[in-house]
């Protein structure tokens, strides 16, 4: 089943604001766009973005589309960093479609976030891609301070046959990818995935922590981690942007990670936090098994945004 | 973007100013800016337009209390309705003789787990004999991780096995039970999306078996609109007897606890507030409403700081102007980050906000490196800050990670301090004053 239909299947157990606004309102001569601005609120878009997409798909539709395409398109702009891509788009290119793998820039991916989006879980996610692309990967644990932290990954690790380098509960997030780091370049694997412990980004020293581990890696395997991927919970409010500008002046993300999106939540505040960071998107997850995760595609991203028949856009 | 809920409601409440009576009109456009305010804070739609249109009804043509400019009535409306909303009065859940079972649900990564722990050690400081059950079988580790919080706090624990049918959990809790007296079972259940039928099955069929005399709900405080739609769905399926926020020493700003709670009905009792496990406190509505409002949560910074002092009579701060030293100033900085981050204790400040500079932050660094250079002086140092030489100010750069500008810097500042003491000394209160 892919992503889409699960997620098709999550819309209809539940009646979805949106879902019914934009297909009522759509219909009808005359929109009314504020319920529509509210109704991208409603998928966590934000007061503000919704009010520009909706002026955005406004100017849309005098050319003559229908409002959902009119919204689609608004909704994919915000959603496109990059300017030439956004042009691209706009002239008819399917920029995401043929895309199959996100290869990651380097050979050590560190993950970040807030406690409980799914880190570790998704770092299993990805050492399963990662393998099945051909690639040699191997695990760091580097959460030594949640109860069993390590542990948890140690499971995936066993369940995924990928080495999983394991320090002692307590002991230094640093050391362990230190560790971790040096013996994947001693080794020669294709890629490393360092865990690291959740934190709120407003803690202080815990952000200074993570600046720490980040340095350390690069001590032991000179230029990396080339990569930092922040997960982010679809279910997150307006405060989702906050974390994300906290961890990426802290740490440079070089890309971000929605997980959950298999519930009803719809992740809208990716489009603030694209917007401002232009950090772009890698995976989202849909689910608590290890295949549970897939490359983003914008336009399927924003076609669940909206809710209804996916296959009308 | 505005910085909180409570700039953006007063921001919109001021254009009422300097009117008489409130007409339809302006109220209506005010009360608009409210709802996106509310909006952005992440209070769930459709609770934010049952508030906009009960403020609205209450504010258009009001007379009430005519001490009050019109702005400010409206300020005072919304005030009122929020607290209304968020449930009036602090309660927490009751605790009978013998026999608490309390079923702890919710989304995944909410914090049940963590929250099983902190209720453990909470209770148990009380006098309390907790029992752990670890019901989450679905994600790698769960058992072990409240294994390892059972053994902290000290509390014994039942592990569910994989593929266990409630009906045999209920019976070994039971023997377990009769064995060893226990008066609060805490039950953790795995995480679980609200629309995954088979899951909610589940979580009925254990609910059934155990039958929990509380129901909580946990709540991570940084939810956008999902709350609404899974308050109401647990509440629906398994039934919600009271809220848990997790997660509340972050920055979100706390729309999603408005939303539980209106669409339960059901109070919130504990807000976390740390992941250690003494990092839970009775949830206050009327603090929070006023933290929205931008208020200022007067109460709970009075409160803190009054716990401090206690602390700071036998803690030993030299009394007298005079003699404040460096020793001093440390644990003046000791106690004040006991109370937070700056940025929070700002936070907690009437108008502090506002009269910040867009964009200023607290430089929580600058404090650290403060606090670093007074942790590597000697206690002679500190005490006679006088010693301190060039010598001793290199050495002490060094030891701290910092420069010696820094360590300069920090004793002028420290003299500036003293010298305002000397002058505002009459009044017997240390000023928390470090400049910089
Ligand atoms: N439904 C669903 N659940 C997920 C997804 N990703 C993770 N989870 C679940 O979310 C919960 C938390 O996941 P973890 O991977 O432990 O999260 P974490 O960020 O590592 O948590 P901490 O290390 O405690 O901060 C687990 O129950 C996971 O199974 C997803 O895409 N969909
Ligand atoms: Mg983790």
């Amino acid at each position: 089943m892919s992503w889409f239909d699960r997620l098709r299947r999550g819309l209809g157990k539940t009646r979805e604001v949106l879902t019914t606004d934009v297909r009522d309102l759509a219909t009808g001569a005359n929109v009314d766009w504020e319920e529509l601005e509210f109704s991208l609120v409603a998928a966590d878009v934000g007061a503000g973005i919704a009010a520009d997409v909706v002026e955005e798909a406004k100017r849309e539709r005098e050319s003559g589309t229908s409002v959902r395409e009119a919204l689609e398109a608004a909704l994919l702009d915000q959603l496109e960093p990059d300017r030439r891509r956004q042009t691209l788009r706009r002239v008819g290119f399917d920029l995401d479609v043929a895309r199959h793998r996100v290869e990651p820039a380097g050979k050590v991916v560190m993950v970040v976030g807030v406690n409980g989006v799914g880190k570790t879980t998704t770092i299993a996610k990805l050492g399963r891609y990662y393998q099945e692309a051909g690639k040699s990967v191997a695990f760091a644990a580097g959460d030594t301070f949640r109860a069993a932290g390590s542990a948890q990954l140690g499971v995936w690790g066993e369940r995924l046959g990928i080495p999983t380098h394991v320090g002692p509960d307590g002991g230094d997030p640093g050391a362990v990818a230190y560790d971790a780091a040096a013996a994947r370049a001693a080794r020669g694997h294709d890629l490393l995935i360092i865990d690291t412990a959740g934190r709120l980004h407003t803690q202080h020293n815990l952000m200074e922590e993570l600046k720490k581990v980040k340095r350390v890696i690069g001590k032991a395997d000179e230029g990396e981690p080339k990569d930092v991927w922040l997960v982010l919970d679809a279910v997150t409010g307006q405060n989702g942007l906050q974390q994300a500008r906290r961890f990426h002046d802290a740490v440079g993300l070089t890309g971000v990670i929605v997980t959950k999106l298999d519930g009803s939540a719809k992740g809208g505040v990716l489009l603030p936090i694209v917007r401002e960071l232009g950090v772009p998107i890698k995976f989202i997850g849909v689910g608590e098994s290890a295949e549970d995760l897939q490359p983003y595609d914008a336009a399927a991203f924003v076609r669940a945004l909206l809710g209804g028949d996916a296959d009308a856009a | 973007m505005f910085e909180n809920l409570g700039d953006r409601l007063q921001g919109a409440i001021q254009s009422l100013r300097g009117r008489g009576r409130l007409s339809e009109a302006d109220v209506k456009s005010a009360l608009r800016e409210v709802r996106v305010a509310l909006l952005e804070a992440d209070v769930a739609l459709d609770v934010a337009r049952d508030f906009v249109k009960r403020v609205e009804a209450e504010a258009v043509g009001s007379e009430t209390l005519m001490s009050l400019t019109p702005d400010q009535r409206v300020i005072r409306i919304v005030r009122d309705e929020l607290q209304a909303l968020l449930g009036g009065d602090s309660v927490q859940p009751e605790l009978r003789s013998d026999g608490n079972v309390w079923l702890m649900m919710g989304l995944q990564g909410a914090g049940k787990t963590t929250t099983v722990g902190k209720l453990a050690y909470h209770f148990k400081a009380k006098g309390r004999r907790p029992l752990l059950v670890a019901a989450d079988t679905q994600r790698p580790a769960a058992r072990d991780q409240l294994e390892v919080l059972a053994d902290r706090v000290g509390v014994p624990i039942l592990k569910v096995e994989d593929g266990e049918a409630p009906a045999t959990t209920k019976a070994r809790l039971d023997a377990a039970l009769r064995e060893d007296f226990r008066d609060l079972v805490l039950v953790d259940t795995a995480g679980r999306l609200e629309i995954d039928e088979a899951l909610m099955d589940e979580l009925a069929a254990l609910d059934a078996a155990v039958g929990p005399t509380e129901r909580l709900l946990v709540i991570d405080a940084m939810t956008g609109q999902q709350t609404l739609p899974v308050a109401r769905t647990f509440d629906a399926r398994i039934g919600v007897s009271g809220l848990v926020l997790s997660k509340m020493d972050g920055d979100a700003r706390g729309g999603a606890a408005l939303s539980a709670t209106h669409v339960t009905g059901r109070p919130i009792y504990y807000a976390g507030t740390s992941e250690k496990l003494d990092g839970l406190e009775a949830f206050h509505p009327e603090r929070i409403a006023g933290r929205i409002l931008g208020m200022g949560d007067v109460l709970t910074l009075i409160e803190k700081a009054e716990a401090l002092e206690e602390a700071a009579e036998d803690g030993g701060l030299s009394g007298r102007p005079q003699d404040f030293s460096l020793a001093d100033m440390l644990h003046q900085m000791r106690q004040l980050k006991k109370m937070g981050s700056f940025g929070e204790i700002l936070g907690m400040i009437p108008g502090a906000k506002k009269m910040m500079p867009a964009g200023a932050d607290v430089d929580e660094g600058e404090l650290a490196r403060v606090e670093a250079i007074l942790s590597s002086m000697t206690d002679a140092e500190r005490t006679t800050p006088r010693l301190l030489d060039a010598s001793r100010r290199r050495r002490i750069a060094r030891g701290s990670g910092t420069t010696v500008q820094d360590v300069n810097r920090l004793i002028k500042n420290y003299e500036a301090t003293k010298k305002m003491m000397k002058k505002a000394g009459k009044t017997g209160r240390l000023p928390a004053g470090f400049g910089g």
